[in-house]
């Protein structure tokens, strides 16, 4: 458009401000759909999921009930309890917790509090290179490495080839990065004013560090540990290669057991038939973990803008 | 704090107390030492599996066909062991591939090995004990495989990289492998980064902050956080079955059994790594001054010249920093492609979105499933070359994000 025809525009009394821009609108709307996008999958995932799972719960012999109490999971002879998948999935995921939370705060601890630009500069990389590992690599680490490990500590007879215990350690060294770079977040969040009034107060650093910091920083370590928890548990490649296939209800983190997710990577690896029991569980059991990280989710950002508010 | 307070009364309390500061200082050091000695630690785990000496036994014993050692001969003679003693078929069949006149000499002897002699490795070591314990593993190889041979093997070298897959540990390549990852990761790419950033721009730029705007970020952000194996089982539901017609090529007219095919992993994948590029994206958006707007705005710029001009080009480091972090996180997902690949065998190259597919991570754990001890040395070369791919990704991100950061300053 050029000048003079905007300028006669004005003159002859059109707003140009009011004038429609087709392009404009068009670009408008083609963004709105991108962002529609995730509200289509989203649903997607929730049709799929709620589908199938009721196609689950409606076989012959399953009930919500023996589902959520039984325990003994053998789909394929008609027994559908759920809990030696899930007590599987939980053993693991605390022996990450168990790895990643001191050591993944500490670390964030020493990067925040000691570390000089420096350092955190060449220290920094690194987490993110673990971080960025990807977890079949891991999964690899834990049958290859920490398993004869464990097996050379405890001695070969107690620690089977294929165990939870391996496979939580390595995975809490998978999500140390992720409790790390957090807790550091929140952390750095805590005003420099509070660490200078303990110094004044005559504190030691580490006195400073425990009684005002942390207490200070509590709400966002804590919602990291909750996402790190949301991680652990749906995180599938460790425990399909290092956690052992074959679902058994057992507490003792030295034995195979089969996860949540490792039961769902063992059936689809082996092209399950469509509207088989076992297809119709895979969905069932999706289900679940996509509510428990949905809750565990929301709640961890819950925390975190909780935490925001504080000094804000 | 009672005891706190009455400790600094004194000169030793005070001692004290800053003795257990100092060694507090030191357990937090020790924590971020052990994050960075598992990651050497298993970066040297790789390694260690991928090199070291192997016990090769031969199908057919070299004697049968030469006395002298091979590495005496020349090339015509070379040529015509293979000739004499190769059958009439698979003689022909070679010399249709490859002009024989024109390989090297250790190519030739290359040959007459796989051809003639049939190499088998029946036995691998780790490098660390090839190189510490030599000796005794030598000592073993001889007492345990007598009729082996001993080699030091390379399981990561170009013909790894060149194979295609094999039943063979020692045939086995990565080629089918590395070519599906990256038909996969165009795929997604292509899907969420335009999604992706188009929604990012829509929230942050266009969108009334209020219960709408919430109710897509609230989505998106639930999305980040659920499962990688959660996708999974949606493209095996909406892509690989309800879709099928459409993944498979059947509407195209391709003649397809199945919809577990490069489309239906690489939109999968893109399903996947959208949350993650929007919120990276809108991070970037969010860096970007405000009053570069308003200073565009004021000269009469429309609201998409503005973002188009002004916005984009600012937040440009940050959103390719970002993005080619989110496909280096996609080239080394896994559990989805369980899901919706096909478990037979692949050992054809993709020739397109609709054929069907293997991916580098997935053939690193189908590998770790295999009882034989060599796949092992298989699967740490694999994770080698997908190592090296990413690492390069992430170097790509650095240097392109000081280069535009350069570039807009000045």
């Amino acid at each position: 458009m050029s000048h003079i025809s905007q300028f006669q525009a004005v003159q002859s009394g059109v707003d140009i401000r009011r004038k429609p821009r087709r392009t404009e609108s068009l670009i408008h709307l083609v963004l709105l759909l991108c962002g529609l996008v995730s509200v289509v999958s989203t649903f997607s995932l929730v049709i799929v999921l709620g589908r199938e799972a009721i196609l689950f719960f409606k076989l012959p012999g399953v009930t919500l009930s023996g589902f959520l109490t039984g325990t003994t999971w053998l789909p394929s002879i008609g027994k559908y309890g759920v809990l030696p998948l899930i007590t599987a999935t939980l053993i693991t995921t605390f022996f990450a917790i168990l790895v990643a939370l001191p050591l993944g705060l500490f670390a964030a601890i020493y990067l925040s509090e000691y570390a000089s630009a420096k350092t955190r500069g060449v220290l920094k990389p690194m987490l993110e290179i673990l971080a960025g590992i990807p977890s079949v690599v891991y999964g690899f680490f834990a049958l290859t490495f920490m398993t004869p490990l464990l097996r050379i500590i405890l001695g070969n007879d107690t620690v089977q080839v294929y165990n939870m215990l391996s496979a939580g350690l390595v995975m809490g060294i998978m999500i140390l990065p992720l409790v790390c770079s957090m807790s550091e977040d929140a952390l750095y969040a805590v005003p420099r004013s509070l660490r200078d009034a303990a110094y004044g107060l005559g504190a030691t650093k580490a006195e400073t560090i425990f009684h005002v910091v942390l207490p200070a920083a509590l709400s966002g370590i804590i919602a990291s540990v909750i996402l790190a928890i949301s991680r652990a548990i749906g995180e599938t490649m460790i425990v399909a290669i290092a956690a052992g296939s074959g679902s058994s209800f057992t507490f003792n983190p030295l034995k195979a057991a089969e996860t949540m997710t490792g039961y769902i990577a063992r059936i689809s690896g082996g092209d399950v038939a469509y509207d088989t029991p076992e297809y119709n569980a895979i969905f069932a059991i999706g289900s679940l973990l996509f509510i428990i990280s949905l809750i565990l989710n929301v709640i961890s950002r819950r925390v975190v803008s909780h935490f925001r508010e504080v000094y804000e | 704090m009672a005891e706190n307070n009455s400790a600094i009364a004194t000169q030793t309390g005070l001692k004290r107390r800053q003795s257990v500061s100092y060694n507090w200082s030191k357990v937090f050091l020790g924590a971020i030492l052990i994050a960075i000695l598992s990651l050497a630690v298993m970066l040297l785990n790789v390694v260690n599996d991928s090199f070291g000496y192997a016990a090769i036994e031969y199908e057919n014993d070299p004697s049968i066909y030469t006395m002298e050692p091979l590495a005496n001969l020349d090339k015509s003679q070379l040529t015509a062991l293979l000739a004499g003693n190769l059958s009439t078929y698979r003689w022909r069949t070679i010399q249709q591939n490859v002009v024989i006149g024109q390989l090297e000499v250790e190519d030739l002897r290359q040959m007459v090995v796989d051809e003639l002699f049939k190499p088998t490795v029946v036995a691998s070591y780790s490098l660390t004990s090839s190189v510490l314990k030599r000796g005794e593993v030598l000592q073993e190889i001889k007492s345990e495989y007598p009729e082996a041979s001993v080699e030091f093997y390379r399981w990561l070298d170009l013909d790894f990289l060149t194979r295609s897959m094999s039943t063979a540990p020692e045939n086995s390549g990565v080629r089918t492998a590395i070519l599906g990852s990256l038909w996969i990761i165009l795929v997604a790419s292509l899907f969420a980064i335009p999604v992706g950033t188009g929604a990012a721009i829509y929230l942050e730029e266009y969108a009334h902050p209020g219960k709408f705007r919430k109710f897509i970020q609230g989505n998106i952000d639930n999305l980040a956080g659920v499962p990688s194996i959660i996708y999974g089982i949606l493209g095996l539901a909406i892509f690989t079955r309800v879709l099928k017609p459409f993944t498979s090529g059947a509407v195209f007219g391709l003649e397809q059994s199945n919809g577990r095919t490069i489309l239906s992993a690489g939109l999968t994948i893109g399903l996947l790594l959208l949350p993650v590029v929007i919120i990276i994206t809108q991070e970037a958006l969010r860096t970007v001054p405000n009053s570069l707007r308003q200073a565009s705005y004021s000269v009469g710029a429309t609201r998409w010249q503005t973002i188009w001009y002004h916005v984009l080009p600012s937040a440009l480091p940050g959103i390719l920093t970002g993005t080619i972090l989110a496909i280096s996180r996609g080239i080394g997902e896994t559990a989805p492609l369980i899901l919706v690949g096909a478990s037979s065998f692949i050992n054809k190259d993709p020739t397109g979105i609709f054929s069907n597919f293997t991916s580098l991570p997935l053939q690193i754990y189908y590998w770790t499933q295999r009882p034989q001890d060599q796949f092992r040395n298989t699967a740490a070369a694999a994770i080698l070359v997908l190592l090296i791919m990413l690492l390069s990704l992430n170097a790509v991100a650095i240097i392109l994000r000081n280069h535009f950061s350069r570039q807009v300053r000045a």
